[in-house]
């Protein structure tokens, strides 16, 4: 694939469990270019963590890749192991999670978790590292940067600790970005800093950024594609404007519909009826099938619907905007 | 008359270190305001929305309101009655058994030790009520099952132990329900499922609400009167339209620029500036000028006082 910086394939994320094998994430494909934000929707249980943490090698076992590719800048990195995980990881790939308290190591001064990231992967001086630890902080908009190289995490505030985080994925040059519920432990007026934070350094840098979220709004305002999942599978992907106004799989215009919205007044949301299947009870055919409106016999029966076009539907809508 | 009446809510916290550490580093006593000077009303039979960061306050003053925390000054009183001075033991217990909590978290509001049943109409048992057949006919009126009533918490969902909270709630036919951030650990789908819900309920049981959120999509959804909390003061009080077509104080501004809107793709604004003060040292005067765009040496110096400006309630002295 010519462009995509993240290229997946067919993957599939198997646990094996007492009572059967798990797919938390079966079958899926997607790419991301250069520069683009893909942002990743699902409800809790949707399998959308998974799919990042097996693009960056960080399964808890027994969970494990059990077939299809994973290619980061064309190489392919689904069965590295050890010191060749490590080295990518970092370099290529940086990670941003939600709770950015645990991501940070509370007894190491800031400067010095950046030195060490860019120390072990980039060949440059100590003194250069030390500099570029600075410049770093600058970028993410933490004042006084170089004074504040040498404090220690907790004294920061949340959303400064994210801008860190941020700093700490982004200071190897990765070309890909995945974030994990980023600003999910973050109030309103800081989400939207470290957004147009993330959005800024990512078109400066031409990074490809995995966007997971839960937040239709993040979505709407960061990214250029989104992807919908369901059940471990992918329910429709698409351009985020398209997917948003005219979803075509039921289950987004469910999504979409159930969202408070300003011009819709207070009148009563729109409810899936039910709740995501558990992985060990999924339903034959199509996962979505028991809480859908337009579900047909072909819809209860095996095979369950590709992705065709955008949607992995038999049925998509078509031309229904969401009101 | 209004079912609630909150009048100069003060609530302060002694956070000050143990007395030895305090004596050692030669340290004064330290206080935190987390509610400062609040007044409002809740009509009855309507929703009052609480919005605010965290940190504003706002589960404080839910806490104030169902008595589990005591005012430092000020009052609510509830039906006319202070729960905190009253001394007719009889009057409180009346006014108590009106008022009801749901909390964020469906999975540590739960004793997981309990049956449904027994959970459900705990509020009326602990009273000496009646309580044979209510967890059923409750929980069918929540969306359950009645079978349900047999069955531990583990059993059930995130959205269906909420929904076992809100007919625990309902147990004791109550006139106030005070939701904090009932929805914020459900997806979701499952939160219009719950909202739908509370609608309903209110609508059937003739219910008031204080709505506690810091989703301001959600609060203007359900609320019929919304409060901005900064820092434990009350900065603007509004309807849901007007405070958001036209809000008047500029931390409200700054809020509802920053909500990410789904209509609204690719946005590119600036986002806001600044994070909000350490509550334990406020600023002077008014607590948001340090952030403000409008701030001007009043600002600084004297809290603004609570104005009328085209039906709101705003606390702002630059505000027109």
């Amino acid at each position: 694939m010519t462009g995509a910086i993240l290229s997946i394939r067919n993957l599939t994320v198997e646990i094996p469990t007492r009572y059967g094998i798990l797919r938390p994430v079966n079958g899926v494909s997607y790419d991301i270019a250069a520069g683009e934000i893909l942002g990743v929707v699902g409800e809790s249980g949707a399998g959308k963590s998974m799919a990042g943490n097996a693009v960056i090698g960080l399964l808890t076992p027994p969970a494990h890749i059990a077939s299809g590719e994973i290619h980061v800048g064309g190489t392919r990195v689904d069965q590295l192991k050890g010191d060749a995980m490590r080295r990518l990881r970092g370099k290529e790939i940086g990670m941003v999670f939600q709770d950015p308290l645990t991501s940070l190591n509370p007894l190491l001064r800031i400067g010095d978790q950046l030195t060490e990231t860019m120390l072990a992967h980039l060949d440059i001086s100590r003194a250069e590292a030390d500099r570029r630890a600075v410049a770093a902080l600058e970028e993410v908009g933490i004042p006084g940067a170089a004074e504040r190289v040498g404090s220690y995490p907790h004294e920061f505030s949340g959303g400064m600790r994210q801008r860190v985080v941020i700093a700490l994925a982004l200071c190897a040059e990765p070309s890909l970005v995945i974030a994990d519920e980023p600003t999910t432990a973050l109030d309103v007026s800081v989400q939207a800093q470290i957004i147009a934070l993330l959005k800024r350094l990512c078109r400066e840098r031409g990074t490809a950024v995995m966007l997971i979220t839960h937040d239709m709004g993040v979505i709407a305002e960061a990214a250029d594609r989104v992807a919908v999942m369901y059940a471990g599978k992918l329910a429709e992907l698409g351009p985020v404007r398209d997917v948003i106004t005219q979803p075509r799989h039921p289950y987004t215009y469910g999504l979409m519909g159930s969202t408070p919205l300003a011009s819709r007044g207070k009148d009563r949301l729109h409810q899936i009826p039910g709740a995501m299947p558990r992985l060990d009870a999924l339903p034959e055919g199509c996962a979505f099938h028991p809480r859908c409106p337009k579900a047909q016999d072909a819809c209860r029966r095996t095979p369950e619907p590709k992705m065709d076009g955008r949607a992995a539907c038999f049925f998509p809508m078509v031309g229904e905007a969401v009101a | 008359m209004a079912l609630v009446d909150v009048r100069n809510l003060t609530r302060i916290f002694d956070v000050s270190k143990p007395w030895l550490n305090r004596v050692v580093e030669r340290r004064g006593k330290s206080y935190l305001t987390a509610v400062s000077d609040v007044s409002f009303e809740i009509a009855e039979r309507s929703v009052y929305a609480l919005v605010g960061e965290s940190g504003s306050g706002k589960s404080t003053i839910g806490k104030m309101l169902v008595g589990l925390l005591g005012p430092s000054e000020g009052a609510v009183e509830i039906r006319g009655t202070d729960l905190a001075r009253e001394t007719d033991a009889a009057k409180v217990d009346a006014v108590r058994r009106d008022i009801q909590m749901i909390f964020q978290d469906p999975f540590a509001s739960l004793n997981p030790r309990w049956r449904v049943r027994d959970i459900i109409v705990e509020p009326v048992a602990a009273r000496g009520g009646d309580t044979t057949g209510m967890a059923e006919r409750l929980l069918e009126q929540v969306g359950l099952s009645a079978k349900d009533a047999g069955k531990f918490p583990h059993e059930f969902s995130g959205g269906q132990r909420q929904r076992i909270c809100i007919a625990r709630a309902l147990a004791s036919e109550p006139k106030l329900i005070v939701c904090d951030e009932p929805t914020s650990a459900l997806d979701v789908s499952v939160q219009a499922q719950v909202l739908n819900l509370m609608s309903d309920l209110k609508d059937e049981f003739g219910l008031t609400y204080l709505f506690i959120s810091h989703d301001l999509t959600v609060v203007q959804h359900m609320a019929d009167r919304i409060g901005v909390l900064y820092l434990g003061r009350l900065v603007e009080e509004a309807a849901p339209d007007a405070l958001f077509d036209d809000p008047k104080h500029p931390y409200s501004q700054m809020l509802l620029a920053a909500a990410p809107q789904l209509d609204n793709f690719g946005r590119e604004v600036p986002p806001p500036t600044g994070e909000i003060p350490d509550p334990i040292n406020p600023p002077k005067g008014c607590a948001f000028h340090p952030r403000c765009p409008l701030a001007e040496d009043v600002c600084s110096q004297t809290r603004p006082e609570m104005r009328e400006i085209r039906g709101a309630r705003v606390a702002c002295h630059m505000a027109e």
